[in-house]
């Protein structure tokens, strides 16, 4: 287990199984979250990490299972998702996180406007509050919607692939926000099915339609974990330019080995 | 360079001269309440991609109007209805399978188009109905009048009201709701208040025109402005220059009044399309260092 085991747990997963009506989309799933934690969600497309993010955001009811989450829980989903010809501030982003917070029939005011500016400059965004949020690159993008969801106060953020497309200065930059994040208490989920990615965060919950893991990336992210998380063999490959020392792995899907037909 | 004082006063008894007519006047107060809806609720209807939404309203209601003149109900009443009828001829239409749902919009929507406006050219019905295709802003009554100034106060309130909703929904439907945002509700209420726009400014735009001033400032504006309030200032603004245009137009012209409104919002917008792409080049490239 990993030596950053907290006591108090944020979120309390158990027996979880999820679905859309049809075959279950999420089964078996049974983890804990804690303060400041920052868990990787680690599954191939279609795995089960966008119906795990919608059961916490309690869009989706769990079939079977309980799902507690103590405070609220913060979207921060894919920036291609949102139009970017939409005529719009990174600051009227991030006050979009008031939104469940007023009455229906209010609009922000000053006090919520000062709140927005200190949740992008916490994401380091203060000189581009007024800037186009179409006009932010990527990495900029994804910061502003992680304000939005400080603005919304979410002491647990889900952040859904948030390096795809994201160039490597850009990547660095959101790593210590998240880094940050969870420093102050805030506890953060990563949805990727980058496997080194997965690596550098606390614990790692691997899905594949049912839970195939959970626990610190040492002990998860073995062979076997990963193999039947992708549901492929995966091969190792020495480094170019190395001695013997890096290896690349990658995973051959289980496709590729069966005779074409 | 200044003007000679006679001069002066040509210019100005030539642009007071229209506004001395009962009916120039009343043409005005309809088309500058048709400005603040256009010019506001057509921002959201251009954001929301419900421009097709729009036209498609505006003709699938025609033969309900056409049946109201000629049976002589009120033309809101028949407007309704017949909105009521090409709304769930869409639905009906939009579940046989071989179709899409834009071709079953397309087919139901030209076919109660055709039924209108054979019903309204058909030589049995009285003369003047065609007022009903290309509207008669001339002819605007007071109850006219009345109507549009309630649909202006009841869309400047629903929008104000529901600014939030409709920014969020519109931003990411998707990802709204755990951010509070129920796209339903917004997305309905929009098309209600459409509708309820549509029924009304068909009266002096006609059915034909009426999209000219729900759909054309907001599009004009959209292309000048990257914010949502500042485009909805300027929406409304250019459909009352438009609409004052077009009636200037008409009056030293001598051209139908709802259309000469109609083609001052298409030249402003045309302007504006000019104008954007000659900015698009300078646009500053954002701060990649923050």
């Amino acid at each position: 287990m990993s030596g950053r085991r907290m006591t108090e747990s944020v979120v309390a997963v158990s027996g979880l199984a999820a679905g859309y009506g049809g075959p279950l989309a999420l089964e078996d799933v049974v983890f804990t979250v804690g303060r400041g934690e920052r868990i990787g969600v680690l599954g191939p497309n279609g795995g089960g990490k966008s119906t795990l993010f919608r059961v916490l955001l309690g869009e989706l009811s769990p079939l079977r299972g309980t799902v507690e989450v103590r405070g609220r829980t913060g979207t921060v989903p894919q920036t291609e998702r949102s139009r970017l010809d939409y005529p719009v501030s990174a600051l009227d982003v991030a006050l979009m996180g008031t939104l469940s917070r007023l009455a229906w029939w209010r609009r922000p005011g000053r006090g919520e406007r000062r709140r927005a500016l200190e949740a992008l400059a916490v994401a380091g965004l203060a000189p581009l509050a007024g800037h186009s949020y179409g006009e932010l690159s990527g990495g900029q993008r994804q910061r502003v919607l992680i304000a939005r969801a400080l603005v919304q106060d979410a002491q647990v953020l889900l952040l859904d692939e948030p390096f795809a497309g994201v160039d490597e200065p850009s990547t660095e930059r959101l790593m210590s926000l998240i880094d940050r994040l969870a420093a102050a208490g805030r506890s953060v989920m990563i949805a990727t099915h980058d496997v080194e990615q997965a690596r550098s965060w606390d614990r790692v919950l691997c899905l594949n339609r049912r839970q195939i893991a959970f626990g610190s990336p040492e002990d998860t992210l073995t062979r076997e974990v990963l193999e039947a998380t992708h549901r492929g063999a995966i091969v190792t490959l020495p480094r170019e330019g190395t001695d013997g020392e890096g290896w690349l792995r990658a995973i051959l899907p289980v496709a590729h080995h069966e005779p074409e037909r | 360079m200044t003007l000679e004082p006679a001069a002066a006063a040509d210019v100005w008894n030539a642009l007071s001269a229209p506004w001395g007519d009962a009916i120039m006047q009343r043409a005005l107060a309809e088309i500058m309440l048709l400005a603040l809806v256009g010019g506001v609720l057509g921002c959201w209807i251009v954001l929301y991609g419900f421009s097709y939404s729009a036209e498609s309203l505006a003709h699938g209601l025609f033969p309900g109007l056409v049946l109201a003149a000629l049976s002589g109900i009120p033309l809101l009443l028949g407007g309704a209805i017949g909105l009521g009828a090409a709304a769930i001829a869409i639905a009906l239409a939009a579940r046989i399978p071989e179709i899409g749902r834009d071709t079953a919009v397309a087919v139901v929507i030209t076919s109660l188009f055709g039924l209108g406006a054979l019903l309204a050219l058909a030589p049995a019905s009285p003369p003047g109905i065609q007022t009903l295709l290309f509207g008669d802003i001339l002819g605007v009554s007071d109850l006219d009048l009345v109507l549009a100034a309630i649909l202006a106060a009841l869309a400047l309130l629903t929008l104000r009201l529901l600014h939030g909703q409709l920014l969020v929904v519109g931003f990411d439907r998707a990802s709204a709701r755990p951010l509070g945002g129920r796209p339903l509700l917004v997305e309905v209420a929009l098309l209600l208040l459409l509708a309820g726009a549509i029924v009304v400014a068909v009266q002096g735009l006609g059915n034909l025109l009426v999209v000219a001033v729900l759909v054309a400032p907001a599009a004009t504006a959209r292309l000048m402005s990257r914010r949502v309030g500042p485009a909805m200032t300027l929406g409304v603004l250019v459909a009352a220059i438009g609409g004052v245009a077009g009636l200037y137009l008409s009056y030293y012209a001598g051209t139908a009044a709802g259309a000469s409104i109609a083609a001052c919002i298409v030249v402003l917008y045309i302007l504006a399309l000019g104008w954007s792409l000659t900015q698009e080049r300078a646009a500053p490239a954002p701060l990649e260092a923050a």
